[in-house]
């Protein structure tokens, strides 16, 4: 089962309709029990960093945790991606999952802000979440905040410098973008996580 | 890099994809998702649904038609057009849109604009402002609600700056001296609005051929360009308007 994770942040509508169109049965849940059963489990979310506290407070992350633990993949979508690291000075109190060491923080100025529209994304070829996808394809994002390059960067986007655009270790992933909106290539890289299977 | 966007809009009126000439003449230009669909597999970076159904009544056949619409669309998909409440966005955002665009309604309660981002996000709320010149400057053009016939008295560049302390994730700025004309979008107006904010601002009005895309993005310094007739009528391609820009610079999103 396919879990998709419910953290009363945003509109989930727009990532259970492309999961669906690729054939997947997700199921879309706030409830620690069932992503405990979950072979894969999504975080999507857009908005406020500080939304994730509901994680916290619900056992959804130590759920998370177990499940990442025991193998389970994970993927992260845009602030879904952001929670993957320490925190984000976004909201300076919340802590991530921790999973990479950095922390989040805001575009710098002299750009408009968010960053909105299709921007392209420089691929690493060992990349099993970007597999098939070219070089400098384009996604779609919707963003203020951003990831730092961490050692296990394998997507980079430059908007004012560059940043964490997809990150992939073992079985955790998290994308910035959004794969549901942005078009043939989304499709395939959500098409790689339903198809993930451990090495 | 970050390119420019090319956003289709479909003016819907009773569940048909229509366009007339300043609201008059209305012609119909097909089905909401079947056009919606062409526009995304010819190119279109996003997609704009704008209800200008005028009766109550039609309203429950929106929701099915969004819903409809929304279904198959992989692209950004925005749905604009009536609505006045978080229930009326609320609605919009379970059927399938990413982003309500809210024009009247802000205008009349301010606040509205931040109780939408705060539920679903700054990202998915766009301002939408109507403008007409009242002279030379820019700076002046006043803004229009009920479809253009009832000024407001404020001036655009203002209110696109208190849409943003409120909360709106983008603009969408149509210059009603430019709508219809297909003669060119309104360049100074847009750099106005445009240089006021830190949002992005989407241009919309006069668009008629790849130098007008042109001129809105280089002296405009619009972030992204809205287009209805041209793309329904077949007059332009987006493909083929995507290729004329990236042939004088301008990022865009090719293949796509």
């Amino acid at each position: 089962m396919i879990a998709v994770v419910d953290y009363k942040a945003g509109n989930l509508t727009s990532v259970m309709k492309a999961l669906q169109a690729l054939g997947a049965d997700p199921q879309l849940t706030s409830d620690p029990a069932a992503v405990s059963r979950a072979d894969k489990i999504i975080l999507p979310g857009v908005g406020h960093f500080a939304a994730t506290h509901f994680l916290e407070t619900s056992g959804l992350k130590a759920a998370i945790r177990e499940r990442i633990a025991a193998g389970v993949p994970f993927l992260g979508i845009c602030v879904g991606l952001q929670w993957l690291f320490a925190g984000s000075t976004e909201a300076p109190g919340i802590s991530g999952l921790a999973a990479f060491p950095e922390i989040c923080d805001r575009f710098g100025p002299g750009r408009k802000v968010p960053h909105v529209g299709w921007n392209s994304i420089a691929v690493r070829t060992d990349s099993r979440l970007f597999s098939g996808i070219s070089n400098n394809s384009y996604v779609y994002f919707t963003h203020s905040y951003r990831a730092p390059i961490a050692n296990a960067t394998t997507a980079v986007t430059d908007y004012g410098g560059p940043f964490t655009a997809g990150i992939e270790h073992d079985n955790i992933m998290g994308v910035q973008f959004h794969p549901e909106k942005s078009g043939e290539a989304g499709l395939q890289i959500l098409r790689n996580f339903l198809e993930w299977k451990p090495c | 890099m970050l390119t420019k966007r090319m956003i289709a809009c479909l003016d819907v009126n009773a569940g048909r994809v229509v366009k007339g000439v300043q609201f008059v003449d209305l012609v119909d230009a097909g089905d909401p998702a079947e056009v919606a669909a062409r526009h995304a597999a010819a190119g279109a970076d996003e997609i704009v649904f704008l209800d200008i159904t005028a009766t109550h009544e039609a309203r429950g056949t929106l929701i099915e038609t969004v819903k409809r619409t929304a279904q198959r669309l992989f692209v950004p998909f925005t749905v604009g057009g009536g609505i006045r409440t978080l229930d009326d966005a609320a609605a919009v955002f379970d059927a399938g849109a990413d982003k309500i665009s809210i024009n009247s309604a802000a205008l009349a309660r301010p606040e509205l604009i931040g109780e939408i981002g705060a539920k679903f996000g700054a990202q998915a709320v766009i301002v939408a402002i109507d403008a007409r010149r009242t002279g030379r400057e820019p700076e002046k053009a006043e803004v229009f609600v009920a479809g253009g016939r009832t000024a407001t008295g404020r001036r655009a560049v203002e209110w696109a700056r208190e849409a943003e302390d409120r909360g709106a994730g983008e603009i969408l700025l149509t210059s009603m001296d430019a709508d219809g004309t297909r003669a060119g979008f309104d360049c100074g107006l847009t750099a106005a609005v445009s240089g006021a904010v830190q949002i992005p601002v989407i241009a919309s009005g006069g668009a008629g051929n790849a130098q007008h895309f042109t001129e809105v993005f280089r002296e405009g310094k619009a972030d992204a360009a809205l287009a209805a007739s041209i793309f329904h009528f077949g007059i332009a391609d987006v493909r083929a308007l995507k290729e004329e820009l990236q042939r004088v610079g301008i990022p865009v999103r090719l293949p796509c």
